[in-house]
């Protein structure tokens, strides 16, 4: 047993296949301007080189052209949707918010980029992390804070919570993992049925990516070529396991089999944005199903009752804070290639911040909901059974 | 997994008991029902077209007295009228798809046979053997506006797609706070036992959904109730579960209404009329339940010294509950309240099942009424056995055993 023993400390514990491959660049601000940036016309830029890396396809092109409006835009909504996230995180830190509460500080180069290359018909289902696509996508900030408070003006009447929020162009908000999957493979068939050249997003964490049902999910949709984009939002953790900890391939983008994937740095929202442009062009044109990987990285705990360091060290964060955030490194590129003025920016975050405050405090003022509301959306209207019981014996309540 | 159509779908072979000392063998054929000779089942047109409760889809004209004009009924067994029905959906809902294992071929049961070639390879699809993402797949396609109607192959496959199920179809419209939601989706599933179907293909689950707001789940006994429940299910606005007794896709043939019509959920139909016992059940035990109140008023010979004859001529009122979630509370307890007595039926096991939900409610509503402890027959607290499946499933014997004991408590 001795000698066995001695054999195995000379196996080295992680066998890397291609210890000299290039990793997937993750910084923010890597990409280089090509020609002069115009301010009304759009201009070229190129990713960095390892932007991209691709499982049975080419990757997208890293020359990529943006307009200043858009990246403009792209700044505000970025610093909207985290304002937004940290006063979620003050609520619920006063405990007006209660329950469950996921924040996306960190990741916001994923929905704002991936939003800039969709359009309302084109269909997004996601996980329980998921407050920037409400207000990404038809929904407003004060119904976002609302729903999480618990009141009537939030997006899902203040009966779904932080983890169940819909609009009319974000299918949700789903609090079971993995679980919206396969719906959006249902979603992409309904597309594909009605012959209509929508695209299909379904994502899911690295934590989700090893649910059964995922794997169910790819089969059918490359049996039947569905025009479905798989979306691994990778940030590192599912809950508080380390990817390398949970996953036996930890390169989500190369598990669909057959299924061809990229992964994409997504931190650069320009990245972001160009691999969804891509993404969407694959599904529409009938080529099946395709997986993405963003890259990225949550700042805060899973949920609210999770600080966050205990799993990983308060360095690891602080350095791809401050050396890999989205927002900064988009603001690297508007302040360095002349497109606006860092006073401009601090002037564009203010306004966020005060939409925020002002959108918390109407969602305050709105009421709870009544308390019929206990027994409204649980069967259709009318088809309801003909009485359910209520929270005590004498009160049950007759539809 | 077995997942045989012919094995299943066979009726059992009754084997003689050798080894039996007893003097009078029971009859050949058992003590359990014939459902050939069913009065609940409907022979012919003019009974069929008076199904209690029937609703024609397409009225012939505004005056209700000429609904049974021109209006023609064709012999069928289940999994005909399942598959009426689905035709029917078909062709009124350009929106509607059938998808599930086999279902393309016809299902194992038969009950989509040659949809695909009417319809379409595109509208009647087969999927992976993948319960979990076949629930899911609905879900999704229900809540972009179609009329999803999976087939789970045997009822006893549905826990892989429980999660589904329960979180997400049911909970959608609420937790959305009714922005989306899956009722277009119904899920049909073969059900209950069939002799010899065993631990993996004779479960009846409904009592795992019972709290499941948001879901229906609807259990058919007959070729006529089979076809306007299913598509009554497929139009609810809701989620259902359409759990088909696969005991009887053959063995029960009625003459069936080939025109569109409903059956109303979350009604019970009352079957026979009566004020010493309510008797209540769903599925195949109904026909348990019949043999069992021809067995009281009728006791064959060799069990006539065990039945009182006070008892004879007691009047039992059996109801078919037809819709398990929301159960049909209003008509049940306003029998009890004249019986005094009830006694519940099913072939789930016991613990936790329908039967206990029933006796809770009912010993709340009518416990001043009450002249005896609410009765459950159901299957035993384990798994369906293979060789011993007619003894789990509750037959005639322990269904008139039970009602003799509740009415002499």
């Amino acid at each position: 047993m001795a000698s066995l023993a001695r054999f195995r400390t000379a196996v080295p514990r992680r066998v890397s296949l291609q210890p000299f491959a290039r990793t997937i660049q993750t910084a923010a601000d890597s990409t280089q301007l090509q020609q002069d940036a115009s301010h009304s016309e759009p201009f070229s830029v190129k990713l960095h080189e390892d932007s991209f890396r691709g499982y049975r396809t080419d990757t997208p092109s890293l020359d990529v052209d943006v307009t200043k409006e858009d990246m403009l835009k792209w700044y505000r909504q970025m610093n909207l949707i985290r304002r937004m996230e940290q006063a979620a995180d003050a609520l619920y830190k006063q405990k007006l918010i209660r329950g469950f509460c996921h924040l996306a500080i960190g990741q916001e180069a994923v929905s704002v980029g991936m939003e800039s290359a969709t359009t309302f018909d084109d269909n997004i289902i996601s996980s329980y992390r998921t407050h920037p696509f409400v207000v990404l996508r038809g929904g407003t900030v004060k119904g976002l804070i609302g729903e999480l408070l618990g009141r009537v003006c939030g997006v899902s009447k203040g009966k779904g919570g932080s983890m169940h929020v819909f609009t009319e162009a974000f299918q949700g908000g789903h609090g079971i993992v993995g679980a919206q999957v396969p719906l959006g493979a249902g979603l992409a068939f309904s597309e594909q049925y009605l012959g209509r050249k929508n695209a299909t997003f379904a994502m899911y964490g690295d934590g989700a990516s090893n649910q059964g049902q995922v794997f169910e999910s790819f089969n059918m949709a490359k049996l039947w070529n569905l025009p479905c984009v798989f979306v691994c939002e990778n940030n590192k953790y599912g809950m508080g396991t380390s990817a390398e900890r949970s996953s036996m391939n930890t390169e989500y983008y190369k598990r669909g089999d057959l299924i061809p994937g990229i992964q994409v740095n997504g931190m650069d929202i320009i990245a972001v944005h160009q691999a969804t442009k891509w993404a969407k062009e694959w599904v529409t044109s009938d080529k099946g199903p395709l997986l993405v990987e963003f890259v990225t990285y949550r700042y805060g705990g899973h949920s609210m009752s999770d600080p966050g360091t205990t799993y990983r060290t308060r360095e690891e964060i602080q350095k791809i804070r401050s050396t890999q955030d989205p927002i900064r490194g988009l603001q690297r590129y508007i302040t360095e290639w002349g497109l606006a003025t860092e006073d401009d920016l601090k002037a564009i975050d203010k306004e966020a911040k005060a939409e925020v405050e002002a959108a918390v405090e109407e969602a305050k003022a709105s009421p709870f909901p009544d308390e019929k509301e206990l027994w409204t959306d649980i069967y259709a209207a009318g088809y309801e059974p003909p009485f359910m019981r209520g929270r005590e014996r004498e009160e049950v309540h007759h539809f | 997994m077995y997942r045989s159509l012919r094995a299943l779908s066979r009726t059992s072979r009754i084997s003689r008991r050798w080894s039996s000392t007893q003097a009078n063998p029971p009859p050949a054929g058992g003590h359990l029902p014939s459902i050939a000779t069913s009065a609940f089942l409907k022979p012919t047109r003019d009974v069929s077209l008076r199904t209690p409760g029937l609703r024609w889809v397409d009225p012939v004209d505004t005056d209700p007295a000429h609904d049974m004009v021109g209006r023609e009924t064709r012999k069928m067994n289940m999994y005909q009228a399942v598959r009426d029905a689905l035709s029917i959906a078909l062709s009124k809902d350009d929106t509607a798809v059938v998808f599930g294992e086999d279902v393309a071929f016809g299902g194992v049961f038969r009950c989509t046979m040659g949809l695909a070639e009417e319809f379409g390879r595109e509208r009647i699809f087969n999927t992976p053997l993948t319960e979990q993402g076949i629930a899911g797949f609905g879900i999704g396609l229900a809540s972009m506006g179609h009329t999803a109607i999976a087939e789970i192959q045997f009822a006893d496959y549905i826990f892989p797609a429980f999660d589904q199920i329960v979180n997400e179809a049911a909970k959608f419209r609420f937790r959305s706070g009714g922005n989306y939601n899956a009722g277009k989706l119904t899920i049909r599933c073969p059900s209950m036992a069939v002799g010899h179907g065993a631990l993996y293909h004779s479960q009846s689950p409904e009592g795992f959904f019972m709290g499941a707001a948001g879901v229906k789940i609807v259990i058919p006994r007959s070729p006529i109730q089979a076809k306007g429940l299913l598509l009554s299910a497929i139009r609810d606005p809701n989620p259902v579960i359409f759990m088909e007794p696969k005991i009887l896709y053959r063995s029960s043939v009625e003459q069936v209404p080939i025109d569109d019509y409903e059956l109303p959920l979350g009604k019970a139909e009352v079957l026979t009329r009566g004020n010493d016992l309510t008797l209540v059940s769903w599925g195949t035990p109904v026909y348990h339940c019949e043999t069992a109140l021809k067995m009281l008023s009728h006791p064959p010979q060799s069990i006539a010294e065990h039945v009182p004859a006070s008892l004879r001529s007691a009047k039992v009122e059996l109801i078919d509950l037809r819709t398990v979630l929301p159960w049909d509370v209003d008509t049940v307890i306003e029998s009890v309240k004249r019986t005094g007595r009830l006694v519940v039926v099913h072939e789930a096991s016991r613990t936790g099942g329908v039967g206990a939900e029933i006796g809770a409610e009912i010993q709340k509503q009518c416990f001043l009424k009450l002249n005896a402890p609410v009765k459950l027959v159901t299957g035993w607290d384990t798994p369906v056995p293979m060789v011993y499946e007619k003894f789990y499933v509750p037959d005639a014997i322990r269904i008139l055993d039970a009602m003799m004991e509740t009415m002499t408590y």
